[in-house]
């Protein structure tokens, strides 16, 4: 054998144990769960049997898991651009200034570095009503009324919403400045001096190049909000995604039909509606986004 | 010498295996709670030392994730011999087969109806055969707090009586602040405590309805006497404001804190509002309406794992027995602090003021016929929920409530 053929032995052999681990605890499972989308296998139940399309029909007369749907996307379609203009923002400030950048980097990676479960909690008490909660507590003070916050049917899920942008902002400011910093500063630098203005640099220059980083955020984030769970859980009363099932997300849907029903195939088969749904989105946006990175 | 050695050790060996085939085994699981635990070793003790040969092993998971537990590891043939279990559960496991039939031998009819409440026998029994039996029973009765019932000027050792006078003393003792705000609940409502539980079994029926039918299979609350009793419960939070669902968290921790006045709860909460230090409370029996009383009873039960055979199966009935034993059930009381199953012992603490209350429940107290205990604890939280968050006619409401609830428990039935 020569050296190089070894060379690429060694390479392959490290790459199969990635390989394995993917198969085993990846796609096996997930063959495993379409095969049992169409069975009625319950935990408590004794035996199996195919049942066809059953549960995707049952899943789909179930006004809660329509109702988890319409709450999924409504997370995903505030959410994800939110994140993704908020942290573009930030970022480009944080580029322009001369001093502190690195600490104020910092202060906005800390809630994503944080644990979910001890951010959700600690959103959930600064949401409570008086005389405990602190932003009720703020409001009171300035003499405005409290809100509801967590206990309103229309205000739990935005302000679900307002804790998990907080939180995913951390990771794509992070990730804007990154990108900022490998523009060539010559571009910007000759643009200037023919003339262009700052929002100018910023249209045709700045945001072009940012394109790659930009879609890749849209579509990291797409898929984190089309899968929230852990901040519904924590947030909710009971983990049930209330008050009236209003903050419910897909995820937790799937979660409660399996582990609180037993009902497993049910829970099956609205995992592979929701797999189904962040494949189209993702897939969507590639498409959408192709033309325009590869400037 | 040698020969002898080994003649010793054969000899020695066939000593241990005779030895260890005579002792059998037993697993049994519940949940965590130390004094549950606690008891529960001590009581192994005892009972491995009156019956040689036989060996206790007990297992005990988190209370969260306990239900989940069960349910993934006795169809995996994995589970125990004798088994802790929500009563609201055993339809579920009854129905799949994973529980074994108590023999009539030993827990008869005569057995259940001589030596425990009757709410017990009703629920522990399916198609004529008993699966389980409680040590320990727990019903509900109104907690108050006494400094704050001396602040607002009533009697801190007397509790309302009736419907109409919770409500008024309800009013009396909420306070608010400058911008109109609850700060002090004059009552906890939490239908996701045990709220839901005094409206489903207590004002109901106070209201002049019967929630179910005998045999626990249709919902008929949905009629006009059921709709005032929800009015009557939303009220409370919509118009008279003395407290509302999640206020400072929920009922217990407000109640712990001297947040709220007046709290519905279980026997159960006794051990934990002993441990609040400065908190000055009472408890009475559940307020009355049109003289009307009524209360709701719940139990955790043992039974055995369906599958247990021979020598594993005669213990686990001894083990079964003596931890339902009258003996037991005084231990339990005291050191656990939950109501015995059986009637006879509740005797003793005819006079104790912070068991009687809870006892003098127990004789009229109906335990709900769960087929889904979590579905159906949904159900009337959002019943509550529509009326209080999107003002919808409690009467309609109730309609959607029964209709969702009558399909939990067909689809129960049909499969």
């Amino acid at each position: 054998m020569t050296l190089s053929a070894k060379r690429s032995l060694t390479a392959y052999l490290f790459l199969a144990l990635p390989l394995v681990f993917f198969l085993c605890v990846r796609l096996g499972p997930m063959l495993y769960m379409f095969a049992m989308s169409f069975t009625d296998w319950g935990l408590l139940r004794k035996t199996v049997k195919f049942i066809g399309f059953d549960n995707y029909h049952a899943i789909f007369k179930d006004p809660v898991f329509l109702q988890a749907l319409g709450n999924t996307f409504r997370y995903a379609v505030f959410g994800a651009p939110l994140v993704i203009l908020l942290s573009l923002a930030i970022a480009l400030l944080l580029d322009s200034i001369p001093r502190g950048k690195g600490f104020f980097r910092l202060i906005y990676v800390l809630p994503y570095i944080t644990p979910v479960v001890a951010v959700s909690w600690v959103w959930r008490w600064m949401y409570q009503q008086p005389p405990l909660g602190v932003i009720n507590g703020i409001l009171g003070w300035l003499g405005l009324p409290a809100g509801e916050f967590l206990n309103s049917p229309t205000q739990a899920l935005p302000s679900i919403l307002a804790v998990n942008v907080w939180v995913e902002m951390g990771y794509c400011t992070t990730i804007f400045l990154a990108g900022l910093q490998t523009i060539p500063k010559e571009i910007s630098e000759a643009a200037k001096i023919d003339g262009a203005s700052d929002r100018q640099v910023l249209r045709r220059i700045t945001l072009p190049l940012l394109m790659p980083i930009t879609f890749f955020l849209m579509v990291m984030e797409g898929i984190q909000f089309l899968r929230i769970f852990t901040q519904v859980y924590n947030m909710s009363m009971q983990a049930m995604g209330g008050p009236l099932n209003s903050t419910k997300s897909a995820a937790l849907y799937i979660y409660q039909k399996a582990f609180t029903n037993f009902e497993m195939a049910r829970a099956a088969s609205a995992s592979v509606v929701l797999f189904v749904i962040i494949m189209a989105v993702t897939i969507l946006q590639i498409r959408f986004f192709d033309k325009r990175v590869n400037y | 010498m040698t020969r002898r050695k080994v003649f010793f050790l054969v000899m020695s060996a066939v000593l241990i295996f005779a030895a260890s085939a005579q002792t059998v085994t037993i697993t049994y699981w519940q949940y965590y709670y130390e004094s549950k635990v606690k008891l529960m070793d001590e009581l192994i003790q005892k009972f491995e030392a009156a019956n040689p040969g036989i060996k206790v092993e007990q297992v005990t998971f988190p209370y969260e994730s306990y239900n989940q537990k069960v349910a993934a590891s006795i169809p995996a043939g994995e589970g125990p011999d004798v088994i802790n279990l929500f009563y609201g559960w055993l339809p579920t496991y009854v129905k799949a087969g994973y529980l074994a039939e108590l023999p009539a031998s030993e827990f008869s009819k005569d057995y259940f109806d001589k030596n425990f409440y009757p709410f017990v026998a009703e629920s522990v029994q399916f198609g004529g055969k008993y699966y389980s039996v409680p040590t320990a029973v727990r019903t509900l009765a109104l907690f108050w707090n006494k400094k704050l019932f001396k602040d607002a000027g009533y009697d801190p050792n007397t509790a309302p009586k009736t419907l109409e006078e919770l409500a008024a003393y309800a009013k009396k003792l909420s306070k608010y602040d400058a911008q109109g705000n609850l700060v002090v609940a004059g009552m906890a409502m939490q239908p996701t405590g045990q709220g839901h539980c005094w409206i489903r079994e207590v004002l109901f029926r106070q209201f002049g309805n019967v929630p179910y039918s005998a045999d626990g299979r249709k919902v008929t609350y949905a009629d006009a006497n059921g709709a005032a009793a929800l009015k009557w419960y939303t009220d409370l939070i919509t118009k008279d404001k003395v407290g509302y669902p999640n206020f400072a968290t929920d009922d217990v921790t407000a109640f712990k804190a001297g947040k709220a006045a007046m709290n519905i709860d279980g026997s159960f909460r006794i051990a934990t509002l002993n441990a609040v230090k400065d908190l000055d409370w009472g408890v009475a029996e559940l307020p009355t309406y049109k003289g009307i009383k009524s209360n709701y009873a719940s139990f955790w039960t043992h039974g055995i794992v369906a599958g247990t055979s021979g020598k594993k199966l005669e213990a686990s009935i001894k083990f079964l027995k003596y931890i339902t034993s009258p003996e037991v059930q005084q231990m339990w009381m005291e050191k656990v602090g939950e109501l015995p199953a059986n009637p006879a012992l509740s005797e003793k603490y005819k006079n104790d003021p912070v068991i009687a209350p809870f006892l003098k429940g127990l004789a009229y107290a109906h335990a709900t016929a769960y087929v889904d205990e979590a579905g159906q604890r949904t159900v009337m939280v959002d019943a509550v929920d529509e009326v209080i968050l999107k003002k919808v006619d409690p009467a309609v409401a109730l309609k959607n409530a029964a209709a969702k609830e009558q399909a939990l428990i067909d689809d129960f039935w049909k499969k």
